[in-house]
């Protein structure tokens, strides 16, 4: 027995192999507490909410392991879903035919990648830091997206569009759907691609890193333009979702984000850590606030345990749990 | 300075520690006279670290038959009565505090670390002034540490170390990360702390350095004692086979190599750093190039691999070579292995397999453009084998290897590539000296193959006897071409020193 979670371990990997239990305890205390929470409705429910958060971590995902952070990812999602908005607008609003949609949604993802290129192109030349890039990136289509919009809601979309928010396939929900092939995507990218190799090699020594004859340069615009085009996946499904676009939209999951990569086992000074895991914490996270809204406990409650819950993972990780319990003498 | 009355530093009789089972050291006795410079020789993983930890309290050793400081028995040593006794030790990582001044530094243990409340400056500042007018060096007293080159902040280790008394003084492979001029430097101050009468243990790889600096040196060989010799009219041949346990190949290795023209510069210049260099590399041929630090050997060769734009004339296998970046010279065929292992080398937080994997993506994809984890494993084994390489699993952290062992990693991912051009920048620093012998064994061979080396080191023994034509170069310039059959080694480092 013991040799047979020894192997699932390894084959899993420490991080995963932890989050999974950890998973599982969740799972069954959730269970005992409400009824309602293994239902069918309550997955369903955790499916359609969970993708958008997901998205979002994936797109820090690559700048984290690269050894920077894109703090504009809410921001660069919004703009994106602006862009959709504005293109959909401009061909009747409600009334916009699907080719009108398809238009949209790529104008949608082009200024979203455009826009973390610029970050990307920013950090490599400049060698500023991708704190101070991406901060100013920010604070720039935070300003620019309010100067557009007067700080107020754009709606009136085809209901088409409503449907990728909330519709299904054979009862799968789409958002999840799309959050799965993406996070598949980013899967093999990580693990198998060159630009993924490029990726976690920039992370531990850039300069290292160029000495051996990897792209530095052109690897940290890819990886901040990938960054924006999830983000403007993000802001498709955000403006579906909501049936609006409002910048600010979404502000609260920016931190959440990181959260959800130091759960999954990133390595905060880039270089380390893999896609599975980064997904089981976001579920676990997306668990533990769906349960404690099934028991009744106050929305902003959970947000607090998520705080308690990193913090305990911290402790656990270090190893370092002996050191807390206080010295007794015998 | 009052030294114990039987004129010794340190006495250490049969001192055994074992670590989970494998014996670090086995019954080993060690003795260092009173203001004497005592070297500590042997491969990597012989012990020495662990002896050194031994004295200064970190390890406790299993079994001890004597162990005396200062001609006092001591039943055990703790780090806190080795200090008390004035033992000190110098790491490689001087163990200093970046962001505070050099005179808070030198008076850190006596004046700010132990006080409760308040610290006086002005008295501090004396106390560092003093003891560094005592080694015969100024340093601006006020600055952060962190704005110091590595030799000066070493100077202030040491001054730290004399502050507290120091009458023992351990350094740990001081002089790794030295320029040559730094290095003499260094070694000035550590006569001078002999002429105190403070003992120096000495821990270096570079076998000259040994020999120049200590009296007597000591080497341990797989946790044993081999033997203590004094310095005079030992060779470092002797002592490198000493240490190994084996005869080494010192002999000189050059040949009349008529092999195509791979290579050639003409007129080669960067303002500022070389001038007007003509060399000319035929396949199959080592050109050993050295010269001080400062005398433009690294800025050629960073020229030659599109680091820096050079002007005058390239040629690569006849025809004309101008690199724009280092990406555009490893696809025509240069390979560099940096002096730099630690930093620009190898990426040291990743494993194995794709340090040595990093140059060479393109080869290991599968039919979908996807690296192949099987192709990428087959790589690493296949170099394994070929260079010898001791490794663990391919997927461990490169950290975990030896020097020698990383060096050989940084070959493999450069011969990799199928160079035609290899250029070695000091591919022996931090490498002990069996595995010295291996890597040049592998240069050699690939030399015989073929390929075209140059191969750049400060130590004149590496280049005569391990090049076909020894180029030195100073302040630019190639002054002077040697055959390594034709020549002495005292011959070439005249001129090298002259």
């Amino acid at each position: 027995m013991s040799a047979f979670i020894t192997r699932l371990r390894n084959a899993l990997g420490r991080e995963t192999f932890g989050l999974l239990i950890l998973l599982a305890v969740m799972v069954t205390a959730f269970s005992l507490a409400s009824p309602k929470f293994l239902t069918a409705a309550n997955f369903g429910s955790m499916g359609y909410q969970a993708p958008l958060l997901g998205l979002l971590t994936l797109a820090m995902l690559g700048p984290m392991i690269s050894g920077g952070i894109n703090l504009a990812i809410i921001f660069l999602a919004n703009i994106s879903g602006l862009t959709f908005a504005w293109v959909m607008l401009q061909f009747g609003g409600a009334d916009a035919g699907l080719p009108a949609i398809l238009l949209g949604a790529l104008a949608a993802m082009a200024v979203g990648a455009a826009a973390g290129a610029l970050e990307g192109a920013v950090i490599a030349f400049v060698g500023a830091h991708p704190i101070l890039v991406s901060l100013a990136m920010m604070i720039f289509l935070r300003g620019l997206g309010e100067f557009l919009t007067k700080g107020g809601d754009i709606s009136g979309f085809p209901d088409v569009v409503g449907a990728l928010g909330h519709g299904a396939i054979f009862g799968f929900p789409l958002p999840l759907l799309l959050f799965l092939v993406v996070a598949f995507v980013w899967h093999v990218l990580f693990s198998r691609s060159r630009h993924g190799f490029a990726t976690y090699m920039v992370g531990s020594n850039i300069r290292a890193a160029e000495y051996s004859g990897l792209p530095t340069k052109r690897t940290l615009i890819t990886i901040y333009a990938l960054s924006g085009l999830v983000c403007a996946i993000a802001g498709i499904l955000m403006l579906a979702r909501f049936n609006s676009v409002r910048v600010g939209h979404g502000e609260a999951m920016l931190l959440v984000t990181v959260l959800a990569i130091f759960l999954g086992g990133i390595d905060p000074f880039g270089g380390h850590g893999r896609v599975a895991p980064v997904i089981l914490s976001i579920l676990i996270l997306q668990i533990l606030s769906s349960g404690l809204n099934l028991i009744g406990a106050n929305q902003h409650l959970a947000t607090a345990v998520w705080g308690l819950f990193l913090i305990a993972v911290m402790i656990l990780r270090s190893g370092r749990l002996a050191a807390l319990i206080p010295f007794r003498k015998d | 300075m009052t030294s114990g009355s039987d004129g010794f530093a340190l006495r250490l009789k049969g001192i055994t520690k074992i670590f989970g089972g494998v014996k670090a050291l086995d019954a080993v006795d060690f003795e260092v006279r009173a203001g004497e410079v005592h070297c500590l020789a042997g491969e990597n993983g012989c012990g020495k670290s662990t002896l050194i930890k031994v004295v200064t309290g970190v390890y406790t050793p299993e079994s001890a038959e004597e162990i005396s400081l200062f001609g006092e028995a001591v039943s055990t040593i703790t780090p806190v009565k080795a200090r008390a006794k004035g033992v000190s030790v110098i790491w490689q990582d001087l163990a200093l505090f970046p962001n505070m001044s050099v005179a808070e530094n030198i008076a850190f243990d006596t004046l700010v670390g132990a006080r409760p409340r308040g610290v006086p400056f002005a008295k501090m500042k004396a106390a560092a002034a003093e003891v560094l007018a005592r080694l015969g060096v100024t340093l601006d007293l006020d600055a952060p540490l962190e704005t110091l080159p590595i030799a000066q902040r070493q100077v202030v280790a040491i001054a730290r170390a004399l502050l507290n008394d120091a009458r023992l003084i351990f350094m740990d492979e001081p002089t790794a990360s030295l320029t040559q001029s730094e290095t003499d430097r260094l070694l000035e101050i550590v006569r001078k702390l002999s002429a105190d009468g403070v003992a120096v243990v000495f821990v270096s790889h570079r076998l000259a350095e040994v020999l120049d600096i200590s009296s007597r040196v000591t080497v341990l060989r797989d946790g044993k004692l081999v033997g203590v010799y004094p310095t005079e009219g030992m060779t470092q041949a002797r002592l490198g086979e000493l240490m190994t346990g084996h005869l080494l190949e010192s002999n000189v290795s050059a040949r009349d190599v008529s092999g195509p023209v791979v290579f050639e510069a003409k007129g080669l210049s960067v303002p500022g750093q070389f001038e007007n260099i003509d060399l000319t590399i035929r396949a199959g041929e080592v050109v050993g190039l050295t010269g001080l630090i400062g005398a433009g050997r690294t800025e050629l060769a960073h020229a030659m691999i599109g680091m820096t734009r050079a002007q005058g004339t390239m040629r690569l296998m006849g025809k004309p070579y101008i690199p724009g970046s280092l990406r555009d010279a490893i696809a025509q065929g240069l390979a560099y292995v940096s002096e730099d292992r630690l930093s620009l080398g190898l990426l040291q937080k990743q494993s194995i397999a794709d340090n040595a994997a990093i140059s060479v993506l393109p080869k290991l994809l599968d039919q979908f453009g996807l690296i192949s984890p099987a192709k990428k494993q087959a790589l690493i084994l296949d170099w394994v084998k070929r260079l010898g390489i001791k490794i663990g699993a391919p997927e461990n952290p490169i950290a975990t290897l030896s020097g020698g062992n990383q060096q050989k990693v940084v070959l493999a991912k450069w011969l990799a590539t199928e160079p035609k051009l290899l250029i070695l920048d000091s591919p022996t620093v931090g490498v002990d000296v069996g595995a010295r012998a291996g890597i040049f064994r592998i240069v050699r061979d690939l030399a015989d193959q073929g390929l075209a080396i140059l191969l750049i080191s400060d130590e004149a023994s590496e280049v005569l006897y391990n090049a076909d034509r020894v180029l030195h170069m100073a302040e630019g310039r190639i002054r002077e071409s040697f055959d390594p059959r034709q020549t002495t080694i005292q011959a070439l480092e005249a001129a090298i020193y002259a």
